[in-house]
């Protein structure tokens, strides 16, 4: 270990590479054993972005004013968005399933951006979370469209635009691919939040290099600092990219349930 | 402790062992391979991730979504309205203008009525006028004619006499004598010419 790193052991320091560590569920209180009830860490920036949307959908329509504050008029522009999203995607037969959409978005952007604050944890960043989300939707989507159609449903898989003879094909093409969906769907975001957020870390990792070794520390120093502020750049536009990709795959896989027939 | 001794032993853990001990994290504290596949922490925040789902979900659909329809709702109610009473002004307004127009056409006609009305008084006035200067005129002249005639006739008388007495005395000193007969009728013929 030593002989590897000759700079490093001159100044008495080495770089620490840690980045993983920031996803590690640890009890909020104590320092017990995580349970299935234990208040960790996710308890905490879940319940924080659950006061968030109620600080902005809720206390920021309080005054229900026709001309709008600030706030007012941010929690207006989220309803009209996801709103008109589910109206245009899913067709206007999905609007009362508006609700369910809206609290997925509003969770995940909430989520999301919050993991953004320095320190802080990404509930988004597991795929415990993302997956349990992507299969509420499957099933939901999957029981919808049987309810709706009966067995018609199964008419997503049997393409009738194309020539006959391509049909059995493409429909065993699309049995995969719509069984591929919630992985798919789940990974996307998971594998996005905690790509962005180890990459953070492994430049940040290389931030203290000057202190080791003057002579590189004076080039990479201020690089990874650059590095750092350029990823999290890209981190604000993909968490919420990756919230409006979530959400609007769920209006396209509904409306697959309510018409099935392309 | 174990994985300490094995840590000083080979320097280093395979994650897949500690995992496969059921361990996601190693005695330093540091995350083993990816926290997120360490299945010992997934009830958990699925458990959270529920009741937090479960929260939100209420929120939005008994108090939110509601709310901020209704405020969407009334804020296009407002706006429709308001766009109906800018309709009636703008009808009330064309009306105000006509009526306007109409007071401004029939004031207009009126004054030229009376525009007209005056003129032909000025007109009557100024006959009236011209005639009575013109009878004032003529009686004038009628008079002065009068008075030259009378002028005239004076004179001629006068000369008459003159003439009768110088011819009388002519007479009288070339040692005639002078008829008071003769003298007229000659005179008178003489004058006559």
């Amino acid at each position: 270990m030593a002989t590897e790193t000759q700079g490093v052991e001159e100044a008495g320091m080495e770089l620490v590479f840690h980045p993983m560590d920031q996803f590690i569920i640890k009890p909020l209180f104590g320092d017990g054993p995580v349970g299935m009830f234990t208040i960790t860490n996710t308890t905490l920036w879940m319940a924080l972005s659950v006061l968030c949307v109620i600080g902005l959908l809720v206390l920021g329509t309080a005054r229900r004013s026709i001309i709008p504050s600030r706030i007012q008029s941010v929690a207006e522009l989220c309803y009209g968005f996801i709103r008109k999203m589910v109206e245009d995607v899913a067709s206007k037969e999905a609007l009362p399933y508006f609700p369910y959409i809206m609290t997925l978005f509003i969770f995940i952007v909430f989520s999301n951006f919050l993991g953004l604050l320095p320190m802080a944890f990404t509930p988004t960043s597991h795929i415990a979370v993302t997956a349990v989300m992507a299969m509420m939707v499957f099933l939901s989507v999957t029981i919808l469209g049987f309810v709706k159609n009966g067995f018609g449903f199964l008419g997503v898989f049997w393409i009738s635009a194309a020539p006959l003879p391509l049909r059995p094909i493409l429909a065993l093409i699309e049995v995969i691919s719509y069984f591929v969906r919630p992985v798919s769907h789940s990974i996307r975001l998971a594998g996005n939040m905690m790509a962005g957020h180890a990459v953070i870390k492994v430049f940040a990792a290389f931030a203290p290099m000057v202190m080791i070794s003057t002579g590189i520390g004076l080039m990479v120093t201020p690089l990874s600092i650059l590095a750092i502020t350029a990823i999290y750049a890209l981190e604000v536009l993909v968490a919420f990219i990756q919230a409006y990709v979530f959400t609007i795959l769920t209006c396209v896989y509904l409306k697959d349930a309510l018409h099935p027939h392309h | 402790m174990a994985t300490d001794t094995t840590t000083a032993a080979t320097g280093h853990v395979s994650p897949i062992e500690l995992e496969e001990v059921g361990k996601c994290v190693d005695s330093h504290g540091g995350a083993v391979g990816m926290p997120q596949l360490c299945t010992d922490w997934m009830s958990n925040q699925v458990f959270w991730l529920l009741v937090t789902l479960v929260v939100i979900f209420v929120v939005l659909s008994r108090i939110a979504l509601p709310r901020i329809a209704g405020i969407l709702a009334e804020r296009s109610g407002a706006i429709t309205n308001d766009l109906a009473a800018a309709e009636d002004l703008k009808a009330k307004a064309v009306e105000a203008e006509e009526a306007y127009n109409k007071a401004l056409a029939d004031a207009r006609a009126e004054a030229q009525n009376i525009v007209a009305a005056a003129k032909a008084d000025i007109q009557s006035d100024l006959n009236k006028a011209i005639a009575k200067a013109d009878a004032e005129i003529a009686a004038r002249s009628a008079e002065g004619e009068k008075v030259i005639a009378g002028i005239r006739a004076g004179a001629l008388e006068s000369i008459k006499q003159v003439a009768k007495d110088t011819t009388k005395e002519v007479v009288a000193a070339m040692g005639g004598k002078a008829d008071a007969k003769t003298v007229t009728a000659a005179v008178s013929a003489r004058m006559k010419g």
